[in-house]
C-alpha cells in the first residue's frame, strides 16, 4: 500500500494565498503522479493532493479535493488526516478545492478516493503532528520523546505543560519536515475518528435545505439557458425559426452552439440555446423554438434490431480475452452441456439533480460553479472548446445531487462556458429531466452468451463466456468497437471459479449514442451473466446454490489479475476473501434455515469489483399477481480497512436500491435514432415501496488496504434478485428489466 | 399582481401567472432549498406546504398560489430542528441530499395528518418522492422515530 502514493512533504508558507493567516503552518503532501496517474497523459511534475493549514487561532483547515455526490467522501477523506494529526474535529474547517492538477487526480469516480489517497492523508497528518511535537519539545527544552500530541494540543506529561496547536503553528513551521521513514502513525487502538461513525459536515445543512448544488449556483447578473439538441446523436442544425420563441416573455435571444468534432469526448452536443431571464422563460421559449435537424448516420438506430445484432455476434467465436485449458475439446466430448444468453439494456444515470452549471467568461478567463465529479476535466474540456489555456479556467465544485458517473463528463459545463462567451454575461445551464434522460452518456447495452460442460455430479469442467457491447472507448476513439481492457477487467477477464477449462471472449459493437460509465460500469452486465449462470448450473446439478458456489470457487488461492488503477498493479484476487463474504452473507441471512417456498425465496450472488468483495443475499416475494417485493437484503462486504462504517453501510444500502432499479425497471431504448424515454414516468427508478424494505450490511473487519465502496455493492443485486425469483417461481430471467416479464 | 405568503413573509409577483411556484421560489426569491427534479410532479423534490398540505411546487402555477401560505424547507422550523429534521440527522439519512428537502416536507405533512403512521401509510405518503441514492430505509426509520417523538439530536 505504501507504494500507492509516495508522498513528499514540504512546508510552504503563502502557497495557498489568503486561505490561511500569516505564520500559519501549511503542509503540502504531494502525490508523485507516476503512481497515481499511471496511464494518463499530462501528469504534472508537482501535484500535491492534500493541504493542511494550521492557523494561529488553532483552526486546522483541510482542503478537500474530491467531489461530494453522496458518498460522504469530502468529509471522510479529511478525517484520515485529522486522525493522524490528532486534531480536534470541531476545530477542523474543510475547504473544497478548486480544480487544479496540483492536487493529484480529482476525478471522483471509480470508487478510488480512499484507496488512492489514504496514504497521502495519513502522512500529511502524521508529519504535521510530529512537527508540532518537536516544536513544543524545543520550546520546553525537553526531548521530543517526552511529549505527545493529544487532541489539538501537545502535552509534556512529566511537567504537566501544554501548548495548543494554534500557539505552536508558527514554531512548527520552522521545524524540518520529517522524512518518510521517520513518520510514526497512530496505533489503531488510539483512533478517535477512523472506524467511527462521524457525521458528514454536510448532513445538517442538507436536512435544512441549505446545501448549494450546481442547480443552485448563482452569479451576479446571470441569465438562464435552455438548449435544444439533436434528438439523434451526431445530428446537426439544418435551420431554425426562433420568431415565436422570442415572443415569450422573459426570453432575450437565441444562440447556436456548434456541433462537436469527432471524437466527441466531453464536448457540447451542439444545438440552439434560448437565453432568458429565468429558468421558466427559457423552458417556455424552447417549446416555441422550431429546429430542423440533419440527423446523420445514427438516424436508423433501433434498439430491437440492435439487440438482435448483438446477440448474433455473441453466438459466434470472438476475440479471446482470457483462456485456460481447452473448452472446445471438452464441449466436443461432453454429454452434459448448458447454454444461456443474457441481455441488459441501455441505462440512464438519472441523478436527482440533472446536470447544471453556471459559467462566466470575461477577458479570456472563465469562472465556473458546477456540479462536477472532475473539475480538472472541466478545465481541460472548457479550455479546449474555447481555445484557451486550462489555467484560465477556474472551476468551483458545488455539491452534486447524485453523480453515478454522469457528472464526470462535463459537456453541460462546456455549454455554459460557450454560451457565456457568446452573450457576454454569466450563463446558467440547468438541464431539464428530459434533457438528462435523452442526452446521457448511457450505460452500455450488452448481450452475453454462456456455455458450460459439467461432470456427472454437475461440477463445471468447461466454461465459455462471450460479451458484446458498445464500448466506453468510443468516447475517445471513434470506431472503437471492442471492450477496452478496463471493461474486461470489470468481471470478465477474471472469473473467480476454479474451472480447468475456461475462455472469455468479447465481440465488436458500434456505438450509436454516447456510452459512459455508470456506477459499477461493465460489472453490471458481466455480473448479471456470470452469477445467474452459476446459479443455473447449481440448480441443474440439484445442489444448494451457496454450497455449489463455494465449491465452484474452489481452493482459497490468490490469483494475479489485470486491474485498473494503482492498486491493480499488485492486486491479487483472493478467493479466500470471496468465499468468506459468501459464508457471511449466507449465515447472516439465515440461508440454511429459510428454504424456498412457492412465491418466496432467497437468491445469492458474489462479485469482486473495485478491489472489494461483496456477497448479497436477496429475499424476494412474488405474489399471486406476479408482483415482486424485496423484504430483505443481506450484504457481506470486505472492503479492506474501513474509515467510516456508517457511510459504508449507507453506500451498500443505496447500492441495493440502485441495483433493484436496474433489475426491476431500468431500460432506455432508441427508435429512429432517438431515445424513447424522457422522464420518471417512462424511465422509472425504484421508489420507497419497490426498494428493498431492509438491507443489512455486514462488514468484514480487515486491515487490508482500503478498497472501493461506492460502486461494488451494485453488481451482485440484479443476479441475486433473479436467482431468488427462480427459486421462488421456477422462472429464469435472462433479460433485464423484470418489468418486461410476466412472472406468473 | 399575485400576492402570497412564503414562510410568513408577504410576497408579490407580477410575472407569467402560469409560472410554477418552484421557479418563483428558486429564481425570484433565490430560496434554493426547494429542488427541481422532473417538472412533472413525478419525483417530489419540489415539495412544499401550501396552506399546510404537501404540494408539488413544480405543478403549482403562481395563480394557484395566490393568497396562499407557502412553507418551504427554509421555513419548516426556525432553527431547522423540526422533529423530522432531528430524526433525519439522528439516522444520517442524507447521502447526496438533493431530494431530502422534498422528503422532509412530505414526511412532516404525513406526521401532521397521521401522527403514528404504519408502514403502509409511509409507503402511500412517501412513494411520490424519489431518492436515487436509495436512502428509503433510513427515511422510514427516521419517520418512525419522529412519530415516537424521541427525536433528540445526537
Amino acid at each position: 500500500m505504501s507504494q500507492l502514493n509516495r508522498v513528499e512533504l514540504v512546508t510552504r508558507r503563502g502557497f495557498l494565498g489568503g486561505m490561511f493567516g500569516a505564520g500559519a503552518l501549511v503542509l503540502a503532501a504531494r502525490v508523485l503522479p507516476a503512481d497515481v496517474l499511471a496511464g494518463t497523459a499530462a501528469a504534472p511534475a508537482w501535484s500535491p493532493s492534500v493541504y493542511l493549514g494550521l492557523d494561529a487561532d488553532g483552526t486546522a483547515t483541510i482542503v478537500t479535493h474530491r467531489s461530494e455526490m453522496g458518498t460522504g467522501i469530502r468529509s471522510v477523506l479529511p478525517t484520515i488526516l485529522a486522525e493522524e494529526l490528532d486534531a480536534d474535529w470541531k476545530r477542523v474547517k474543510l475547504v473544497q478545492a478548486l480544480g487544479d492538477a496540483k492536487y493529484g487526480s480529482q476525478n471522483t469516480d471509480g470508487s478510488c478516493s480512499i484507496r488512492d489517497f489514504y496514504v497521502a492523508m495519513s502522512e500529511a497528518g502524521a508529519a504535521a503532528r510530529m512537527m508540532l511535537e518537536r516544536a513544543a519539545a524545543a520550546k520546553w527544552g525537553v526531548s521530543p520523546s517526552e511529549v505527545r500530541a493529544q487532541n489539538h494540543q501537545v502535552v509534556h506529561a512529566a511537567s504537566g505543560r501544554k501548548l495548543g496547536y494554534g500557539e505552536l503553528a508558527a514554531l512548527a513551521a520552522q521545524q524540518p519536515v520529517p522524512g518518510k521513514a521517520e513518520l510514526k502513525f497512530k496505533p489503531a487502538a488510539e483512533y478517535r475518528y477512523i472506524g467511527k461513525d462521524l457525521p458528514t459536515i454536510d448532513r445538517d445543512d442538507l436536512c435544512a435545505g441549505r446545501g448549494t448544488f450546481g442547480y443552485d449556483a448563482q452569479m451576479p447578473g446571470m441569465v438562464y439557458a435552455s438548449i435544444e439538441r439533436s434528438p439523434v446523436f451526431g445530428g446537426k442544425v439544418k435551420s431554425y425559426d426562433d420568431k415565436e420563441a422570442l415572443q415569450v416573455r422573459g426570453v432575450q435571444k437565441t444562440v447556436t452552439i456548434a456541433p462537436f468534432k469527432a471524437p466527441h469526448l466531453f464536448q457540447p452536443l451542439g444545438g440552439v440555446a434560448i437565453i432568458a431571464d429565468n429558468t421558466w422563460a427559457a423552458m417556455k421559449g424552447r417549446e416555441k423554438l422550431k429546429v430542423e435537424w440533419e440527423s446523420g448516420a445514427n438516424a436508423s438506430y433501433d434498439s430491437e434490431a440492435y439487440k438482435k445484432s448483438l446477440q448474433e455476434t455473441a453466438r459466434k467465436p470472438q476475440k479471446v480475452v482470457r483462456n485456460v485449458g481447452d473448452v472446445d475439446a471438452v464441449f466436443a466430448t461432453s454429454a452434459r452441456t448448458h447454454e444461456a444468453e443474457y441481455y441488459v439494456p441501455l441505462l440512464s444515470h438519472a441523478p436527482m439533480e440533472p446536470p447544471a452549471a453556471v459559467a462566466s467568461y470575461q477577458d479570456g478567463k472563465v469562472v465556473i460553479h458546477a456540479a462536477t465529479q472532475d473539475p480538472q476535466s472541466v478545465q481541460q474540456t472548457v479550455a479546449s472548446v474555447l481555445g484557451i489555456d486550462k489555467s484560465k479556467v477556474e472551476c468551483h465544485v458545488t455539491l452534486l445531487g447524485g453523480g453515478f458517473g454522469r457528472k464526470s463528463k462535463p459537456d453541460y459545463i462546456a455549454e455554459a462556458a460557450v454560451l457565456s462567451k457568446a452573450v457576454g454575461k454569466p450563463v446558467k445551464v440547468a438541464w431539464s429531466r428530459e434533457d438528462d434522460i435523452r442526452f446521457d452518456y448511457y450505460h452500455s447495452v450488452a448481450a452475453m452468451y454462456m456455455k458450460a460442460a459439467t461432470d456427472s455430479r454437475g461440477k463445471p469442467l468447461a466454461w465459455l463466456q462471450r460479451s458484446v457491447f458498445p464500448t466506453i472507448a468510443s468516447t475517445f476513439a471513434p470506431g472503437a468497437e471492442h471492450g477496452a481492457d478496463f471493461e474486461m477487467g470489470m468481471g470478465w477477464s477474471n472469473l473467480p471459479f476454479e474451472i480447468p477449462n475456461h475462455r472469455a471472449e468479447n465481440g465488436p459493437a458500434k456505438n450509436h449514442v454516447r456510452i459512459g460509465w455508470l456506477r459499477s460500469v461493465s460489472n453490471i452486465y458481466h455480473a448479471f451473466a456470470v452469477h445467474s449462470f452459476i446459479d443455473e448450473l447449481a440448480h441443474l446439478a440439484k445442489r444448494d446454490p451457496v454450497e455449489y458456489l463455494l465449491e465452484s470457487l474452489g481452493s482459497p488461492r490468490k490469483e494475479v489479475i489485470k486491474e485498473e488503477g494503482p492498486l491493480g498493479k499488485t492486486f491479487q484476487q483472493d478467493i479466500g476473501r470471496i468465499k468468506r463474504v459468501v459464508e457471511l452473507a449466507a449465515e447472516k441471512s439465515g440461508w440454511a434455515k429459510k428454504r424456498p417456498t412457492k412465491g418466496r425465496a432467497l437468491g445469492i450472488a458474489v462479485h469482486r469489483s473495485f478491489f472489494s468483495y461483496v456477497a448479497s443475499v436477496v429475499e424476494v416475494v412474488v405474489d399471486a399477481g406476479g408482483r415482486i417485493t424485496i423484504p430483505r437484503v443481506d450484504i457481506a462486504v470486505d472492503a479492506g480497512k474501513i474509515i467510516n462504517p456508517d457511510r459504508v453501510r449507507s453506500q451498500f444500502e443505496g447500492a441495493a436500491v440502485f441495483g433493484s432499479s436496474i433489475a426491476l425497471m431500468g431500460e432506455i431504448t432508441a427508435a429512429n435514432g432517438q431515445i424513447v424515454q424522457s422522464n420518471f414516468h417512462d424511465y422509472p427508478v425504484a421508489r420507497i415501496h419497490e426498494a428493498p424494505r431492509v438491507t443489512h450490511v455486514h462488514i468484514v473487519p480487515s486491515q487490508e488496504p482500503p478498497a472501493g465502496v461506492g460502486e461494488p455493492g451494485v453488481p451482485p443485486i440484479a443476479p441475486a434478485i433473479c436467482n431468488a425469483i427462480f427459486a421462488a417461481t421456477g422462472k429464469r430471467i435472462r433479460e433485464l428489466p423484470l418489468s418486461k416479464h410476466k412472472l406468473l | 399582481m399575485i400576492t402570497l405568503k412564503v414562510n410568513g413573509v408577504a410576497r408579490q409577483f407580477d410575472g407569467d401567472p402560469e409560472m410554477p411556484l418552484l421557479w418563483f421560489l428558486r429564481d425570484t426569491l433565490q430560496m434554493t432549498g426547494t429542488k427541481y427534479g422532473c417538472g412533472m410532479g413525478l419525483c417530489g423534490a419540489c415539495t412544499v406546504h401550501v396552506n399546510g398540505a404537501a404540494t408539488r411546487s413544480c405543478q403549482t402555477p403562481m395563480q394557484a398560489a395566490a393568497n396562499k401560505n407557502i412553507t418551504t424547507i427554509e421555513g419548516l422550523s426556525p432553527q431547522a430542528n423540526h422533529p423530522v429534521q432531528q430524526a433525519w440527522e439522528n439516522h444520517n439519512v442524507p447521502q447526496c441530499g438533493y431530494c431530502q428537502s422534498g422528503q422532509i416536507m412530505q414526511a412532516a405533512a404525513l406526521l401532521k395528518e397521521k401522527p403514528k403512521p404504519t408502514d403502509a401509510d409511509i409507503d402511500a405518503a412517501m412513494k411520490g418522492n424519489i431518492c436515487r441514492c436509495g436512502t428509503y430505509q433510513r427515511i422510514r426509520e427516521a419517520i418512525k422515530e419522529a412519530a415516537a417523538a424521541k427525536g433528540v439530536k445526537k
